[in-house]
């Protein structure tokens, strides 16, 4: 038994039961096709996290997301400027405790790359009720080709814990038609 | 019960050893005080660390909320610290203890230095758990960088670790002892192997403990200016997640060596089920990725080949298990005289006996709820819906508490009358806490991987945002989930406070047990009546298992489906590319 030295010494020897031998079978080709699922989505899905990363300092990405927000802002809301890019701009979200700043308007349909980084500590974008969660670093600067399929109001809500106010962290991205 | 204890000299060192009345094996007496020295740790770790995660399901329950925020981040650091690390590598040494010492009839290597390292792990622990009490250190678990903890939170997990690698180095030692001194013949046990399989991969995850937190201890002294996010996150996780493949290959080792103890179980295969072990420690490690799949300045080749762990072989390991241990059950309950239809083998089970209750109800829930919702969650696409939701500490509640603590239970009621040679005192009572436990840690699983589902936050105090400059409410259903989420808590902590009390006044005020009521001790086992239909295993054609192909089907199944389900959920979301 298992608590005990395999009966046979040279169990390497035996030979498998047929029903095992299909089991493992099928699990190591449902492995694979997992696997080439993962590959495949990167050809042919529309939902790839992109790997386009710079390295750059919070000041200096601070002073890019103040730039942007100046040149498109609209209007506030809760004291906090919403800015509306064209239609394929560079778009900018910084995080810091406790906040995602500026708020941003899109267009449907359009393609934006957003920029994302922190001030400070680790954060977590998490866009809701779409659910597209990504982690947001100091010092790397990502840029995420985003395509809103909805309009509304949407809200940015942090994930990662970051101290005691993680819980008021929250942003917004409007979408209109 | 009489303890004979005979002094052996090997050597030059000599060893006392008692003669276990139920397998006439001699258990040396030193391993059995460090066994019994770290399952009472590991025990009171884990009533403290519950007693944290019923506070932590309270809170989270919106029409309760019961702490206040800083209460809440400092009690959840110190659960995930308490029950994730402490309860359960405490309990793992003493499983390591048992493999290698009591199980390969065996004297302890060095149990010295088996001592010194309970005590690194005690300080460690004790260190830690201060400094995260006094309130400066609610850094999470995982105190990602640039979050600073005090250095003493820092210290006391390196003290616990370096503990609890003198432990493996003496499993290993006692491994090369029992070979020279020939206390055993051939191979070592199936059990054994899958210990020493969590042993080594103890090792690897010790020493990336090492890599990552000793620079994060000297950078909160101040002698290391700058730690990188991201190579923090890497190196951690190689830590934190495999030490949750420690667990893996301990408890799978449970899971065979339970039904051997109270069935007479053999593995289907000695081949393949090692095969299986020798698969997790090839590739589990690769696991660190499961953390790193929306991080930026990764590259997605990487995260595609590390997530699944190299095309998925660690998985094939677990899901060979999967068949070769009810496999086991049937074809050992089909020997001893249950061979009536598909399932009789599993109706007339010893489901009145905690340890066989514990121990298949861990494998169903991990095997369900855990294994396949972590195939999923580590999908690197997928992982963009669900990456830090309520997913994640669903998905490893049904692993580390549905699994790993529920297969740490039942194998702890057998060793009460075994090791610590008492009866378990109130059987009945012991009867229902699997289930109570099992249930409750199902419940907490599901409705937080319901939540998460729905986008709520992991580590997060209010989901109803009342203190944000925006506003933001989470759709209805989430805040059903997370109240159901808190009842399932109660009913888990009742279930594990059922446990901790029962072992408890187990050793302390249990009948002995010696030789003539040990086996009644073990709890119910199936009257055998010993037949021939299976004689042999491990040989093609000889045995015919209906009611495993069932199971494994009907596993398979749901498996496929459910991921295709969320593939099909990721192809609505916005586009991202």
């Amino acid at each position: 038994m298992a608590l005990t030295s395999p009966e046979s010494k040279v169990w390497w020897n035996e030979p498998v039961g047929r029903a095992e031998l299909t089991w493992i079978a099928i699990a190591f080709l449902w492995g694979v096709f997992m696997f080439s699922m993962m590959v495949w989505w990167h050809l042919e899905g529309n939902q790839n996290l992109s790997n386009e990363v710079y390295r750059v300092s919070p000041a200096k990405f601070e002073a890019k997301v103040e730039a942007f927000t100046e040149k498109y802002k609209v209007r506030e809301e809760a004291d906090i400027p919403v800015a509306k890019p064209e239609p394929g701009a560079d778009v900018y979200m910084l995080s810091r405790l406790w906040e995602w700043w500026p708020i941003l308007e899109l267009k449907k349909g359009q393609t934006y790359r957003l920029h994302l980084s922190s001030m400070d500590w680790q954060h977590g974008f998490s866009l809701q009720p779409v659910n597209i969660n990504i982690q947001v670093h100091p010092n790397l600067e990502h840029v995420i080709t985003l395509t809103p399929t909805q309009t509304g109001e949407f809200s940015v809500v942090c994930n990662e814990f970051c101290g005691v106010g993680h819980h008021t962290m929250v942003g917004r991205i409007h979408v209109v038609d | 019960m009489s303890i004979t204890a005979d002094t052996t000299v090997i050597g030059g060192i000599a060893a006392k050893f008692r003669t276990c009345p139920a397998t006439g094996l001699q258990v040396d007496l030193a391993a059995e005080r460090l066994i019994k020295a770290n399952a009472v740790a590991a025990i009171v770790f884990l009533a403290i660390g519950g007693l944290f995660g019923l506070l932590v399901a309270l809170t989270r329950w919106p029409a309760v909320h019961l702490l206040s925020s800083d209460m809440f981040y400092l009690v959840l650091t110190a659960h995930g610290l308490d029950v994730l690390l402490v309860w359960i590598i405490f309990f793992e040494m003493a499983v390591l203890y048992f493999a290698s010492a009591i199980i390969l009839n065996c004297r302890l290597a060095a149990p010295r230095i088996g001592w010194l390292g309970f005590a690194l792990m005690l300080v460690g622990a004790l260190l830690t758990n201060v400094t995260v009490l006094q309130g400066d250190a609610s850094v999470m678990f995982t105190s990602y960088v640039p979050m600073q903890a005090p250095p003493n939170f820092y210290l006391g997990l390196i003290l616990f670790a370096v503990g609890a690698l003198l432990g493996c180095f003496i499993f290993l030692g006692t491994l090369v002892i029992a070979k020279e001194e020939k206390t055993y013949e051939g191979s070592i046990p199936l059990v054994t192997f899958g210990a020493l399989t969590a042993c080594i991969i103890a090792v690897f995850t010790i020493a990336s403990g090492a890599i990552i937190l000793i620079p994060t201890w000297l950078w909160s002294l101040g002698y290391i200016s700058h730690i990188d996010t991201v190579m923090y996150k890497l190196v951690w996780w190689a830590m934190g997640h495999s030490s949750q493949q420690i667990n893996m290959a301990a408890q799978v080792a449970i899971w065979y060596a339970i039904p051997a103890m109270l069935l007479g179980a053999k593995p289907l295969s000695e081949k393949v089920s090692r095969s299986a072990f020798l698969m997790y420690i090839l590739f589990l490690q690769l696991a660190s990725a499961h953390h790193m799949l929306v991080e930026p300045g990764i590259s997605s080749e990487w995260k595609v080949f590390n997530t699944s762990y190299a095309i998925y072989l660690a998985v094939l390991g677990s899901m060979i298990h999967g068949m070769s241990i009810p496999g086991a059950i049937e074809a050992a309950q089909r020997r001893n005289g249950f061979t009536n239809g598909v399932f009789e083998w599993l109706r007339r089970a010893p489901w009145g006996n905690p340890a066989f209750a514990g121990m298949f109800l861990s494998l169903v829930l991990f095997g369900f709820l855990g294994g396949i919702s972590g195939v999923v969650l580590g999908t690197e696409q997928i992982n963009i819906m669900l990456h830090n939701t309520l997913y994640v500490p669903g998905h490893f509640h049904a692993t580390v508490v549905a699994g790993t603590t529920l297969a740490f239970m039942a194998i702890t009621y057998l060793l009460v009358p075994l090791i610590f040679q008492r009866e378990i005192i109130w059987p009945r009572l012991a009867k229902w806490q699997p289930y109570l436990f099992g249930l409750g840690a199902a419940g907490i699983s599901l409705f937080m991987m319901g939540a998460g589902t729905l986008g709520v936050s992991r580590r997060h105090w209010d989901i109803t945002f009342s203190d944000a400059a925006l506003s933001f409410d989470y759709p209805p259903a989430a805040f059903l989930m997370l109240g159901l989420n808190g009842l399932s808590g109660i009913l888990a902590a009742i279930g594990g406070g059922l446990f901790v009390v029962i072992i408890v006044a187990s050793v302390l005020f249990g009948k002995k047990v010696d030789a003539s009521n040990v086996v009644a001790a073990l709890g119910p086992t199936p009257q055998k009546q010993m037949s021939d239909t299976v004689s042999t295993y491990g040989s093609a054609g000889t045995f015919h298992l209906p009611g495993t192909y069932i199971l494994v089907s009907i596993f398979f199944t749901a498996f496929v489906l459910y991921y295709f389900v969320n593939w099909k959920y990721l192809s609505e979301l916005w586009q991202l590319g």
